[in-house]
């Protein structure tokens, strides 16, 4: 496995370089392609070393630990305040359209729906995207210039597990917790919404909101959350850790983790529903 | 006199090869940085490496712990042939080989306690407390016993320089790599780190591969001398040797 890894990395970096020999005016046409192709050889790769080293022992547990903190517990703020602001606003745009048609009492059960399906979901994928992507992609970036991979390498521990696998699992496994807590404070300020103009009880609000909640729309939309978490991850690792272009290369690292992580969080999403809904309807 | 100390440690031990590197040739692209290298060492020797700027030197030994995959030739260490290691082989070897980073390489996140620390996570026959105590006497050593809760960012570019030693010797290597230990540090200090680096070729009969532009750390350390230039070996011998060559290029260096 390790071998055919290695085999197959070196047929593109030589696919590389006979591309780069290519005359000028050609070369300029190859480029975009021959940047692209290689770059989603090699993040397949990538990810193809990812889940042969997490499944591998020994388990660096401690650093996970540690990383989960970082990763989540920082960002719970962030998060939570942007969904407290997501759900009131959306309630205080969503009101006019529905007292049109009478329909107001369905406000709690609409916002929480759109919350927990999609909203929730995405905006705190954008967020970590934000947040923890340029983070680890400018981390990484810098361990890499200042030879601390490396150092790694030579005390004799695999800094893909310690660092990469940790980093991954980590943001993985906290952005589904992050969703949640972002859709019970959207909820909270979606119950303040409802309240600037009316007097909803705490009580009858939660009921309305969790009448036309089921299962169907919880679940998927947390699975999905997992594999955002997954993308996020791997995109701002593989970005930072095959950055090496010097101090430069740092904050490209972290540029382009947000951009595409962002970019493969609408992705996911699409193909999240298209699955969803093959199932349910 | 300071490397007559050098060459006696070493008259007093028997001459096993512990490092060969043979034919060593490395090209990045169309720069031709290693063509054709042959080193030996022997048990408890010191090489200090010459070399300008940019002729290869830590490409070489950056080769000899597998960061750096040369193009062709074969180099033994510790009786294992780098190159055909399986990757937790090759771990094992190199924790018995130290490499010290031209840079540092410490570790920004972590505290100087836990960057010495971490060449020792995987220790599992020395307890908790031992380990402390090793690191304890490891910035002893290098004397900065009173930055051990400081984080890397805090401490001055020499100091940086010798945690980083620090951070090498800490398991007690059989082969060391030094890239430029002294380089960016004060007269006293060099000093002080060559005779550092001399003391433990004493103690623990270490193999050495040092890289240096510092003449008087590379007079203090050396056992014998090798000048690099245009990826081959330009010149071999010990301080003196070199010193009075021929060659007004190599004398150069140490003017
Ligand atoms: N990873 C790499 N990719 C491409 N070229 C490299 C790489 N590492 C080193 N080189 C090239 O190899 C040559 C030798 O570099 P090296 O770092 O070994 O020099 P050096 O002898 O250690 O110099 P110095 O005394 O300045 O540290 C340089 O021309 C450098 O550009
Ligand atoms: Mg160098």
């Amino acid at each position: 496995m390790n071998s055919t890894v290695t085999q197959l990395s070196a047929k593109i970096n030589k696919a590389k370089d006979a591309l780069g020999k290519l005359p000028s005016k050609m070369e300029n046409q190859y480029n975009v392609f021959q940047i692209f192709f290689v770059n989603v050889a090699n993040f397949s790769i990538f990810t193809g070393r990812f889940f042969k080293e997490m499944i591998k022992p020994p388990y660096e547990f401690n650093e996970l630990m540690k990383q989960s903190y970082l990763i989540g517990y920082k960002s719970l703020s962030l998060v939570g305040i942007t969904g407290f602001i997501m759900g009131l606003v959306l309630t205080i745009q969503s009101r006019p359209t529905l007292a049109e048609f009478g329909a107001e009492s369905w406000l709690p059960a609409m916002i929480s729906v759109s919350i927990v399906r999609e909203i929730g979901p995405v905006i705190t994928a954008l967020i970590c995207a934000g947040k923890v992507g340029s983070g680890i992609g400018a981390e990484l970036a810098s361990m890499k210039v200042t030879e601390q991979i490396d150092a790694m390498e030579v005390s004799g521990t695999n800094p893909f597990k310690y660092v990469i696998v940790t980093r991954v699992l980590s943001t993985t496994l906290m952005l589904p917790v992050l969703t949640v807590f972002n859709d019970v404070i959207s909820m909270f300020g979606s119950f303040a919404g409802v309240n600037i103009k009316g007097d909803v009880s705490f009580h009858l609000y939660f009921a309305q909101a969790f009448a036309q909640l089921s299962f169907t729309d919880v679940i998927p939309s947390i699975i999905k959350t997992i594999f955002f978490g997954l993308a996020i991850g791997l995109i701002a690792c593989y970005k930072g850790y095959n950055s090496n272009k010097g101090t430069e290369g740092v904050g490209e690292a972290a540029n382009s983790s947000v951009v595409l992580a962002s970019l493969m969080v609408f992705i996911v999403d699409i193909v999240a529903v298209q699955i969803t809904s093959l199932f349910i309807n | 006199m300071m490397e007559q100390t050098a060459k006696n440690i070493l008259d007093s031990k028997q001459n096993d090869v512990i490092v060969e590197i043979s034919h060593l040739k490395k090209t990045f692209g169309s720069n031709e940085v290693l063509k054709d290298i042959n080193i030996k060492i022997n048990k408890g020797e010191n090489l200090v490496v010459l070399g300008k700027s940019g002729s290869g030197k830590s490409v070489l030994i950056k080769c000899l712990v597998g960061l750096i995959n040369p193009d062709e030739g074969k180099m033994i260490a510790l009786e294992k042939n780098i190159s055909e290691l399986k990757i937790d082989e090759l771990n094992s070897i190199r924790k018995k080989i130290g490499f010290l980073f031209q840079s540092g390489a410490l570790y920004d996140s972590m505290t100087v306690r836990e960057n010495l620390l971490f060449p020792l996570r995987d220790l599992k026959e020395i307890s908790k407390e031992e380990k402390i105590k090793l690191v304890e006497e490891a910035l002893k050593n290098v004397g900065l016993e009173d930055t051990i809760d400081k984080m890397p960012s805090e401490l001055s570019g020499g100091m940086r320089k010798r945690l980083g030693l620090a951070r090498t010797l800490i398991l007690k290597p059989e082969i060391m790599l030094y890239d430029e230990p002294t380089t960016g540090l004060d007269p006293i200090t060099s000093k002080e780190i060559s005779e550092l680096i001399l003391e433990v070729q004493k103690k623990y009969n270490t193999s050495s591969i040092i890289i240096t532009h510092d003449m008087a750390c590379a007079k203090i350390t050396a056992n014998r001398m090798i000048v690099l230039k245009e990826g081959v070996i330009d010149a071999e011998g010990t301080f003196d040797e070199l010193e009075k060559s021929e060659d007004k290029w190599i004398r150069s260096f140490f003017e």
